[in-house]
């Protein structure tokens, strides 16, 4: 059973504009690359080429912060955030 | 199909697109409008690919490119990107995408980029995928040549040229860290900043650690170059290795500070300038509130002012690097973007100006394509 994972506005581009969409994977990182997969590009945007969630990206699984080894359950709600920056 | 003008902004690209007789100019864009765009390059190779260096403020850099002028854009499947560290090193990450060059003639697809902080990456399929150049990325040098002691705008590699002559002679520039050339194609580097004055370095005539500002190379003479530094304006005609300060011969009043230098590409001899106030605390504006372009037909012998029809007064823009070019046009046309978002053009070398496009967000590049 795949998880929902909630696309902030800056990320649409890649998900022909969808807010959520679903992804499998037991952790946030196998989830990002499910994504990758389905999206190419989409997770560079997000994570560097360290593995290093990008400065103004915020990962969540529910309502708890999250780090790219946090696992996911079948039916959590994966949140993928861009922190309010810029001006 | 007309010549385009590309504008990279803080805000997203645009394009000027003039009359056949540079009378009129018509804007259109923004496309990715909120994206930072860096830098703008159509190839002279296939004048139909572009490529755009992009990021926003949330999201990691990126290349977009285009095979149909700039109508519609592709993401590259594989951003310059640095590879992946092992355990004790540094672990650094692109954080933009600062530049853009065409490979050599001999080489179609082929592309270098330049990142902050300090990288070199290219691609070998117009774009598409890039790999990092380890023979700089990874040089043993690099911390010390790059140590991340950047600017205000983060540690900028930039300048990347390529000898018409040669495809594996390049050069390429650091914001700060200097000048450096290689003659194998990228597989090694030496620094070439003698002569040059690094006034913020404890050391007078120190190997590495400039602050060039923007490098060019003559195209028809390839062995002449020209560079607008942090600490003046210099000359090399190769195989000299020491630098020429020709910013002496400016005005006093007015020095010899500023960001961007173009070439006449006709003539070795021609090279345009658009100083900048570099006193005190570095206000990096118009000097005094007054815009004007200098010029030398000499070689940096003797400058002269042009600044029919800019403001006169209360006018405190500056023009970053990669934000003045010239047209293939004759009498050669020049543009330069200001960081209050105006776009300025002269159909006459300088000569006269008027401003041909405004309101536009900050703008951080306009370059040419035929």
């Amino acid at each position: 059973m795949p998880c929902t994972v909630r696309i902030a506005g800056p990320l649409r581009s890649y998900t022909n504009g969808a807010a959520s969409t679903q992804a499998n994977g037991a952790t946030v990182a196998e989830i990002l690359a499910d994504l990758d997969r389905r999206f190419p590009g989409m997770r560079f945007r997000m994570i560097d080429e360290q593995d290093r969630v990008r400065q103004h990206i915020r990962l969540f699984v529910n309502t708890k912060a999250a780090t790219l080894g946090e696992q996911v359950r079948p039916g959590d709600e994966v949140h993928v955030i861009c922190a309010l920056t810029g001006g | 199909m007309a010549a385009t003008l590309w504008i990279g902004t803080r805000k997203g690209a645009f394009a000027l697109r003039p009359d056949a007789r540079r009378r009129s100019f018509k804007l259109s864009g923004p496309q990715f409008l909120g994206h930072v765009i860096h830098h703008i390059v159509a190839d002279p190779r296939d004048p139909k690919v572009v490529l755009m260096a992009a990021k926003t403020g949330h999201l990691g850099p990126t290349v977009f490119r285009s095979t149909d002028r700039g109508k519609t854009w592709k993401e590259a499947s594989q951003p310059p990107a640095f590879r992946k560290v092992v355990d004790g090193e540094e672990a650094r990450a692109v954080q933009a995408v600062f530049w853009l060059t065409p490979g050599h003639a001999s080489e179609k697809g082929t592309w270098y980029a330049g990142s902050s902080p300090a990288g070199l990456f290219r691609s070998e399929d117009g774009g598409a995928t890039w790999e990092p150049v380890a023979g700089f990325n990874d040089n043993p040098m690099r911390p010390q040549w790059a140590p991340g002691f950047g600017t205000p705008g983060g540690e900028l590699l930039h300048s990347v040229l390529i000898d018409p002559r040669d495809a594996k002679h390049l050069y390429l520039g650091i914001s700060v860290g200097g000048i450096f050339e290689s003659a194998d194609a990228g597989r090694s580097w030496a620094p070439l900043n003698g002569g040059v004055e690094a006034n913020f370095l404890p050391t007078p005539d120190a190997e590495f650690g400039h602050d060039p500002h923007l490098i060019a190379m003559h195209p028809a003479r390839p062995d002449r170059l020209y560079h607008q530094n942090h600490c003046g304006i210099y000359r090399i005609d190769r195989p000299a290795k020491r630098w020429d300060r020709i910013g002496n011969a400016m005005p006093r009043k007015i020095g010899d500070i500023g960001f961007p230098i173009v070439l006449d590409p006709k003539d070795p001899d021609t090279a345009w300038v658009f100083p900048m106030d570099g006193s005190t605390v570095w206000p990096r504006t118009a000097i005094d509130g007054k815009p004007a372009v200098y010029v030398t037909g000499n070689a940096g012998k003797s400058w002269r002012r042009l600044d029919k029809g800019l403001p006169r007064s209360q006018a405190w823009l500056t023009v970053f690097r990669q934000a003045m070019c010239v047209d293939a046009g004759r009498p050669l046309g020049l543009y330069f973007g200001t960081t209050n978002g105006e776009v300025w053009g002269s159909t006459n070398a300088g000569e006269a100006w008027r401003c041909v496009a405004r309101h536009l967000p900050q703008i951080f590049s306009v370059t040419y394509a035929p």
